[in-house]
């Protein structure tokens, strides 16, 4: 028993140290899609976030570190402990890696109770300590209560703390987290992250958290890699990736009619909104948290389309914009109606051609626009 | 009743039965896991005795076990006589026989068992052989349940095979199938019933098990 123990606390300790370091290249060409995956980089202790749209490549990483799929060329190591090395022919097996892997589906054994899926990995240990390792994980995870319990027997929030402590309780070097929260409310989601935070503060080792929702980027990482077919385009904190101009920035604002400059005047970040007042007017809107200071410029992108026109002013909306104006002019562009509207700003809202009939619109007309908090997009100011 | 035959057909499928499980585990296994482009010859070959006629079967077996052939030499040096008209013949074509209805059933629940968590088990540090034991047998009781009743009931009421290797040797080669075929041609219409009437209620009773195993899983196993 006693050298069961003093194994598993050396590990964890050397573990506590080392850097994960991945280059990797690794190509498909299934079903007429032809796709590589080719990044490199490095990860210290503590959560990093993967960050990209589905197709990215993000699962296809982690499978790789994980030892579930071969990569073409390149080399992973924690430390000096190498996993995988194509010029040195070395492929641990994924069960000698001693990566921790929390699956998308999280993939708990539906016929073991929570305190076998737990145990699961303990298996080379004797009992006295695999109970004692259980107990102590399913503790900082408070699952305890749920041992005797199926994994269908228990909540989203529930089965995701087991997949963690599953994953934790074998003290792996790495933790690979993908999509983890996804089917989580933000309550729910937010507790797991303190205990698993909590967590690593005792055992400091790299995580890398896969997602493709900005809000968790902004809510978990120290530091965020942006994926994108296959290839890493940003590297950075939340901040300074989520805020720089981004590659695609210039093609996704071509899709808005509607495109300001902007200063942030409030952050309500208990809200998740904050407040910007268009340049050179005093048009002020609600829109989506993006961490960006008070006083900084932004773009906002609003579609034409995404806008509402009332020529009475709207009451009981949940819309939280709502801006008095003035059409400037109204032009018919084949079966859409363009409609300009003075407001403190000019902005171009598409309405069609019965919406004009019904509203008798035509330049003069006193109108209200409304805009949703989340249809104001908003953009990196280059 | 000849309840000599009987017993003697009960031993024959329980121990066809048990040597599938043993046999028929690592060949699903590999039907249903290996990344090899020719599984489908594989495949193939254990689903022949399906297709072939028990005769056509029954004949190339007798003549595998036949003293003229590497095994049977070897079989009559090892043991002082041949494999062919004898109980241990009868369990080696009965193997060949039953072998689809084992594993099968066996390789199709494996398929079902789903590859993240087995990838999961991989991760945990699970060797092949712990995610065997562990993640996939038990998920795919039901068809291990099925594999094993089929190939039981399958070898039950056998005939042709038997009479091609076996012969007619009672207490040695005389299964009830020919029991009540010899009963027929002897016009022991009554005797023949009797007989028939019991191979029908146990196949009947072995096929219900099975039905009901893979129908409502839950009520037979505990878990979901």
């Amino acid at each position: 028993m006693k050298t069961d123990e003093t194994k598993i606390g050396r590990h964890a300790d050397s573990g506590s140290r080392d850097a994960l370091t991945i280059q990797v290249r690794k190509r498909f060409s299934d079903a007429g899609r032809d796709f590589t995956l080719e990044v490199g980089f490095a990860l210290a202790s503590g959560i990093t976030i993967i960050f990209g749209a589905s197709g990215a490549g993000k699962t296809t990483l982690l499978d790789c570190v994980a030892g579930l799929t071969r990569p073409d060329s390149g080399k992973i190591a924690v430390g000096d402990h190498v996993l995988f090395d194509h010029a040195r022919e070395t492929n641990l097996p994924a069960q000698t890696r001693r990566v921790g892997y929390v699956f998308q589906d999280l993939a708990l054994f539906p016929h073991l109770t929570v305190e076998k899926n737990v145990e699961y990995g303990l298996a080379n240990i004797d009992k006295d300590a695999r109970r004692k390792k259980s107990d102590a994980i399913l503790e900082s995870f408070r699952i305890s209560h749920l041992r005797e319990r199926k994994p269908a027997e228990i909540s989203g929030g529930e089965r995701q703390r087991v997949a963690l402590a599953r994953a934790l309780v074998t003290d792996p070097r790495i933790l690979l987290l993908d999509e983890p929260m996804a089917a989580l409310d933000a309550a729910t989601k937010s507790k797991i992250i303190e205990d698993l935070r909590a967590w690593n503060a005792a055992h400091a080792i790299p995580i890398l958290y896969v997602t493709h929702n900005r809000e968790e980027v902004f809510a978990l990482g120290d530091r965020v890699l942006v994926l994108e077919n296959g290839r890493m385009i940003a590297d950075g904190t939340p901040h300074g990736v989520m805020a720089a101009p981004r590659r695609e920035s210039l093609a996704q604002l071509i899709g808005f009619e509607n495109i300001f400059h902007a200063v942030v005047i409030a952050i309500h970040e208990n809200r998740g909104t904050m407040r910007c007042r268009l340049a050179d007017s005093d048009v002020e809107l609600e829109t989506p948290l993006v961490r960006a200071d008070v006083g900084s410029t932004l773009l906002i992108g609003i579609r034409a389309g995404d806008i509402l026109l009332a020529t009475i002013q709207p009451a009981g909306l949940s819309a939280r914009n709502i801006i008095p104006g003035r059409v400037l002019s109204v032009t018919q562009r084949d079966v859409i109606v363009v409609v300009r509207v003075n407001c403190g700003v000019e902005m171009e809202v598409h309405i069609t051609l019965a919406a004009r009939d019904s509203l008798q619109l035509g330049p003069g007309r006193e109108v209200w626009l409304v805009v949703k908090t989340h249809s104001c997009h908003l953009m990196a100011a280059s | 009743m000849d309840w000599q035959s009987f017993w003697l057909t009960i031993r024959l499928a329980v121990l066809v039965a048990a040597v599938l499980v043993v046999l028929g585990l690592p060949i699903a296994y590999w039907i249903a896991y290996s990344p090899r482009r020719w599984r489908f010859l594989v495949e193939a070959v254990v689903a022949l005795p399906i297709v072939l006629p028990p005769t056509v079967l029954g004949f190339y077996v007798l003549v595998a076990l036949g003293s003229r052939s590497p095994l049977g030499r070897w079989w009559q040096a090892f043991t002082g006589h041949t494999l062919a008209f004898t109980f241990e013949g009868l369990v080696i074509g009965s193997i060949i026989y039953s072998l689809p209805f084992a594993v099968q059933p066996f390789a199709a629940s494996f398929k079902l068992v789903d590859p993240r968590l087995l990838a999961a088990s991989a991760t945990l540090g699970a060797s092949r052989l712990q995610t065997f034991r562990r993640v996939i047998l038990p998920l795919s009781l039901p068809g291990l349940v099925t594999g094993v009743a089929l190939s039981f009931a399958h070898t039950m009421g056998e005939f042709g095979v038997v009479l091609m290797v076996g012969g007619n040797i009672p207490g040695i080669t005389k299964t009830v199938s020919i029991d009540i075929y010899d009963k027929v041609q002897a016009l022991d219409y009554a005797g023949a019933n009797q007989t028939a009437l019991v191979l029908l209620v146990i196949s009947f009773a072995v096929l219900s098990l099975v039905y009901s195993v893979n129908r409502k899983v839950g009520a037979v196993w505990p878990w979901k």
